[in-house]
């Protein structure tokens, strides 16, 4: 018989987990599968029915969990719930260094997944084209974990480890993703590059976060690209290049190809490889121009 | 622990009611919808979140059914399409979508009103960004989406009164209110000939039931007993395989009753859509030819069918190297894939008229080209569907089809029956292009009921849909085209070769019907065409809308905007000066006698034309990376088979009650020809659409249609419905003095007649009728005249042609290589329109095609089996469309009329690539036209941003 657990408090949740993780060593047990919005477990269950194929049945519904819940302030950073939807993402009232992420979240799958797709579960499938990662990347964004054992905290980009694959032990939930406070002069963008208007998964996106000190230059930059490699990533060369600068126009011809040869894009039937390459360049001069001010970007053009 | 265990049971509100489930608790809410509580009136397009076709609200939020489990709504409201009428504003969008056309087949209807309520009980005043926002996740494959967008944004004026309508703007507009149609008005109603239902907006005849989520589709309806069959498929694109002890696996699965293999087919093992190219088999024997291939097929409970894991399935496979493409199937290493066709060679085409290679010599310009296309998924929002059963010593097949003649004699050849002792009953089809043209499911589904005995049914999931069903052929079109010092051409050659992949399916009406229309529409003396079929180890290449017209489309337009450009011609002005017109000889020496409304489609584009030029010129004056470009395409298409018979046979009654009865067997697939026959057979007959009585489908009521493909429905079936319609009229007049001026109008069942001669009244009440209460009837038929195409293709394939021509305004990202579609104008020559809502309708959804096709459509087996890795474009990628309709009536069709659906979509994807050089000076000849391949072109032209 398959399993079905909904617990209602985190601590519960916890001790599920843990048992099954321990019936799993002795192999007396399956592992519980961790069930939010659904939108990813039941397209990758219809992708295994088609072939009749064995697909996860055991699950450990989180939904019912009061502290995975919620956006709120913690100190110097802002706590996002891991069940926190696309939707309750986009409404909160959030500092503009959050924009970036609020674009991303208006463009992950249409309303009816932004409705049920959960910030945690999209870090969790840790998918190259999540939507959500380059922006909480940029962020700095950290995540709050939980198990039996005790809480940890990890940078997302530690925590994401390649294409499908995690820092998550099976005993463990994510909690919340902790961001921390940026200046009240961030600005940040979030730019999606795909095949259609609606409904379409990455070819490339980019993640800007810009905070400009009094005198115009560059405090603190932070650029990350999607798609284009086994997980977003984060371009240090890029940032340190233009960290310290004065927010202008000249700087677009700071960003040369060199600054993304970290990246390491796939050739598949979205596009190829060069293109992901020379697109994800494109993407963040683009949006490098568009912190400069409008009229930049139509010079720049 | 236990306490948090999931006990089985939820309780929840659906629709206002409370209800309790026990059902597994992951189970989805779209099934649980559908099959614990009844209400099928929520659509599974695709079990992935993919289509947005099961939306639903969840305490008023839209959320796809398919993903949400059902313990997660205990204690929680949800409401589906069958109580949005409950709400007044769900009532005011099943009306406005009724009135506007939204809904063609009606299968993504549900969500997209699920999504409408949604937003429009968030926000009161909506303009268009609003609802592409809130619609844009739920695909539709018929409409364009822009008759849905008018829909919603204009169903504030369908509010009842008491909620704040104003009566009278409605009744100004014509509005009728849903559940009755439209009545024809004034004293004219009646009169035939006088145009009250033909040209009228008639709304859908079949229009409701898609508005309430009553329809019944392939996935809608079975037997309470019947039994579940999955297939088992070939994961390889070529293998030999041998099938293991099959009494010890169906001994050791629970809930699994049999399987079913090559063995059990009582008649042939092999069906095809030509009689003497039945290739394809029901389950493989032995090697399996594409990915997706049905070897076998389990039976059983739902559950055990659910959860059945093939890897306990005693198979083992042994890949081959297959056949991948044009290149992989025409080396001079390759096996042959079907052993009477030893160079994979399926089939030729050929039409050749004059001396190419002198007039190629002899011409001022000449242009040549390579155009590659890939395959293409139709992409229907219904995957196949159905359920077959044994009656006696016939069997029922019920199933969406879009050729339930040709289901039942596929079915009955399988069984070993005569075609008489099979009924095909078709469904609601929820979408069709030609992919259900050939059967899927059906003769697995019929072998299993005759073998045990109980109903068997079945359902495709999307990816099984994707894989084992047909494609659009890809094409690779080695062209050439030459004009003189004034432009006129003089010549056209083109070699075609398509893919047709594992079976031959439709691949001989592609060869056939390519070389024919090649050159395009225009007047070319001098004509070399050659098309063939190739066999490959790749998904079936069957029919989809065009068979193969608008990929070779793709080529000649390209070419002839580079002879215009050589020539020193507008693009307009060059078709113009070579376009056809009547009393002009094609590439086939068929000599046009009418009909032929290119000429006055160019002349109304002229203005809108010139507009687009200028206003390109005025934007690309400033140098941005958006480049706009302007793009042109004509087109031609014979409507109905290739210099074949295809008659259709339609049939009409009055009853005692005054009822017409019409037995109409064509199928409606969402393009509307039961609105379209009937206002036809109205028409003709002298009374209202309102006096009808449809009696759609079936093969043992109505008469055999043919199939709706080819465009052939309105032309065809719609003239053998003017005749039947004509012999009732003439059978009812014969027996009174009234001359042929009668008008006859109905009250109960007293039929009056009035004509100059004579006034009277037939009590049909007391007229002796059969045990149908039939009391008159008549018949009619119609096989357009064709004549059969000789060695060198010349004849006369098709009674008529449709034209058009389309214009699209559009721009280019010089560094991403994105396009951004601004505007489309088309012209269409439809000879008349019968209804132009319906007209408009499959414009919209042709161009919506045309758009994929170009720009974003490329099937991968198994890469793009499911609806987020195949893109089809979604709302905000089809741009607005202007439609101007020319009537150059067909004295052979009814009333004048042609066809329309598949000429709505071969000009767009070559006016983009069109508009796409225009823009950039490139030209895209791998299609489609995705970022990076235009990206590509740009830098290998040097002209690539990088910004």
């Amino acid at each position: 018989m398959p399993i079905y657990l909904r617990p209602a408090s985190l601590k519960s949740a916890l001790s599920l987990l843990a048992q099954a993780a321990r019936a799993r060593k002795g192999r007396s047990g399956h592992p519980l599968t961790v069930l939010a919005g659904g939108t990813d477990i039941y397209p990758a269950r219809a992708g295994k029915q088609a072939w009749l194929e064995s697909f996860p049945r055991d699950f450990l519904d989180i939904t019912q969990i009061p502290e995975l819940k919620g956006i709120r302030r913690d100190g110097r950073a802002v706590l996002i719930g891991a069940l926190t939807t696309w939707t309750e993402l986009v409404a909160a009232k959030l500092p503009p260094a959050f924009d970036a992420l609020k674009e991303a979240a208006l463009q992950v799958g249409g309303l009816q997944i932004q409705n049920r797709a959960t910030l945690g579960g999209n870090i969790v499938n840790a998918s190259p084209a999540a939507d959500g990662v380059p922006p909480l990347l940029a962020l700095d964004a950290q995540v709050e974990i939980a198990s039996t054992r005790g809480e940890r905290r990890v940078p997302l980009a530690t925590f994401i480890r390649g294409n499908r694959q995690t820092d998550l032990a099976s005993d463990e939930l994510v909690v919340a993703l902790r961001v921390p406070l940026h200046g009240a002069n961030s600005r940040s963008l979030f730019l999606k590059l795909g095949a259609r208007s609606h409904l379409v998964i990455s070819i490339v996106s980019a993640a800007l976060l810009v905070d400009q000190a009094a005198d115009g230059t560059i405090s603190d930059i932070r650029v990350t690209v999607g798609a284009a490699s086994a997980v977003p990533t984060r371009l240090a060369a890029l940032e340190a290049e233009l960290r310290g600068e004065m927010l202008e126009l000249a700087l677009l011809e700071r960003v040369t190809p060199a600054l993304f040869s970290s990246l390491t894009p796939l050739d598949d039937v979205r596009a190829s490889a060069t293109y992901r390459r020379k697109a994800a360049r494109i993407l963040v001069r683009r949006g490098l121009a568009a912190c400069i001010g409008p009229r930049a970007e139509e010079l720049a053009a | 622990m236990i306490a948090e265990e999931f006990t089985g049971a939820v309780e929840l509100t659906v629709n206002g009611k409370k209800v309790e489930i026990a059902a597994r608790p992951d189970m989805r809410l779209s099934r649980v919808l559908r099959e614990e509580l009844g209400l099928t009136g929520t659509k599974v397009g695709c079990d992935a979140g993919d289509c947005g076709a099961c939306t639903v609200l969840i305490e008023e939020e839209q959320a796809c059914a398919c993903l949400v489990p059902v313990a997660q709504l205990e204690g929680r409201r949800v409401q589906t399409i069958e109580g949005l009428a409950e709400d007044p504003i769900g009532r005011a969008l099943q009306r406005s979508f009724h009135y506007h056309g939204a809904a063609q087949c009606g299968i993504c209807t549900p969500g997209m009103l699920m999504a409408s309520l949604d937003l429009l009980r968030r926000v009161e005043k909506v303009d268009l960004p609003m609802v592409e926002t809130a619609l844009g996740g739920v695909l539709c494959r018929c409409t364009g989406y822009l008759k849905i967008c008018e829909a919603v944004l204009d169903a504030g004026r369908f509010l009842e009164p008491d909620e704040g309508l104003d009566e009278d703007a409605i009744s100004a507009n014509g509005v009728a209110s849903i559940g009755e149609l439209k009545p024809p008005t004034g004293s004219q109603a009646g009169l035939p000939g006088n145009g009250v239902s033909v040209g009228a907006r008639v709304a859908r005849l079949d229009g409701l039931p898609k508005l309430d989520g009553t329809e019944v589709y392939g996935a809608d309806k079975a037997p309470q007993d019947a039994l579940w069959l999955r297939a088992i498929r070939s994961p390889h694109a070529r293998a030999r395989f041998v099938i293991g002890d099959l009494r010890t696996f169906v001994s050791n699965e629970p809930g699994i009753f049999r399987v079913l293999t090559a063995a059990d087919v009582p008649g042939e093992n092999s069906f095809g859509i030509f009689p003497d190219m039945k290739d394809q088999p029901v389950f493989a024997e032995g090697e399996t030819r594409y990915r997706g291939e049905a070897v076998a097929a389990v039976i059983g409970e739902r559950a055990a069918i659910d959860g059945f894991d093939v890897s306990r399935f005693p198979i083992r496979w042994d890949p081959l190297q297959p056949l991948i493409g044009l290149d992989g199937a025409l080396s001079p290493n390759a096996h042959a894939s079907h052993p009477a066709h030893p160079d994979n060679v399926l089939v030729r085409g050929w039409v050749e008229k004059g001396d190419i290679e002198s007039a190629f010599r002899g011409s001022s310009h000449r242009a040549e080209g390579l155009f590659s296309t890939r395959f293409v998924e139709h992409a229907y929002i219904e995957p196949e569907a159905g359920f077959a059963r044994r009656v006696g010593k016939r069997v029922e097949v019920f199933a969406s089809t879009q050729a339930p003649y040709m289901s039942r004699d596929e079915v009955a050849r399988v069984l070993g029956l005569e075609p008489g002792d099979v009924r095909i009953i078709p469904s609601a089809c929820g979408g069709g292009f030609g992919g259900k043209l050939d059967v899927s499911l059906q003769p697995m589904l019929a072998v299993a009921a005759w073998q045990m005995g109980v109903p068997i049914r079945s359902i495709y999931t999307r990816p099984e849909s994707m894989a084992a069903t047909t494609k659009r052929h890809p094409a690779a079109i080695t062209a050439r085209a030459a004009c003189d010092a004034q432009g006129r051409i003089t010549a056209y050659a083109m070699e075609a070769d398509f893919d047709t992949g594992a079976y031959a399916s439709w691949g001989p009406t592609v060869a056939g019907r390519v070389p024919v229309h090649g050159t395009g529409p225009y007047r070319v003396p001098n004509v070399l065409n050659r098309a063939r079929a190739i066999y490959s180890n790749g998904p079936i290449a069957g029919a989809f809308r065009g068979f193969g017209v608008p990929q070779a489309a793709i080529a000649h337009e390209a070419l002839y905007d580079e002879l215009a450009e050589k020539a020193g011609l507008d693009r307009l002005e060059f078709r113009l000066l070579n376009a056809l017109r009547v009393a002009d000889e094609t590439a086939t020496g068929q000599v046009l006698q009418a009909s032929v409304g290119l000429d006055r489609c160019l002349e109304a584009l002229r203005p809108h034309w010139h507009k687009m030029l200028e206003e390109a010129e005025t934007l690309n004056d400033k140098a941005t990376v958006m480049r706009r470009g302007v793009g042109i395409a004509c087109m031609w298409y014979g409507i109905g088979n290739t210099a074949l018979s295809n008659p259709s046979r339609m049939r009409l009654a009055l009853t005692r009650e005054g009822r017409v009865l019409f037995f109409n067997g064509a199928v409606d697939i969402g393009q509307g020809s039961t609105t379209v026959l009937t206002q036809i057979a109205a028409e003709a007959l002298g009374l209202p659409v309102s006096a009808f009585t449809l009696v759609t489908g079936d093969t043992d009521k109505t008469a055999d249609a043919g199939k709706s493909s080819a465009s052939r429905q309105t032309f065809v079936s719609g003239k053998a419905a003017e005749n039947a319609a004509l012999a009732l009229r003439a059978e009812i007049l014969r027996h009174t003095n009234a001359g042929a001026d009668a008008r006859f109008a109905l009250e109960g069942g007293q039929l009056k007649i009035d004509s100059k001669a004579e006034s009277t009244v037939i009590d049909l009440t007391a007229w002796p009728a059969g045990a149908d209460g039939i009391v008159f009837e008549g018949a009619g038929d119609f096989d357009p005249p064709t004549e059969p195409l000789d060695i060198k293709g010349q004849g006369v394939p098709y009674a008529t042609y449709g034209f058009a021509a389309q214009i699209v305004a559009l721009d280019v990202d010089m560094a991403l290589g994105t396009v951004r579609l601004e505007r489309f104008v088309a012209a269409h020559d439809v000879g008349r329109a019968i209804n132009p809502t319906l007209v408009e309708g499959q414009i919209h959804g042709g161009i919506a095609q045309g758009i994929g096709l170009a720009l974003m459509e490329e099937y991968v087996p198994g890469r793009t089996e499911n609806l987020h890795d195949y893109l089809i474009p979604s709302f905000g990628d089809v741009p607005p469309i202007e439609i101007i309709l020319v009537e150059a009536a067909e004295p052979l069709g009814p009333f004048g009329a042609k066809g329309v659906g598949e000429p709505a979509l071969v000009p767009a994807a070559p006016a983009i690539l069109g508009a796409i050089r225009h823009a950039t000076g490139v030209s895209i000849r791998e299609i489609p036209a995705l970022p990076h391949r235009v990206r590509a072109a740009l830098e290998a032209a040097g002209r690539a941003w990088e910004i």
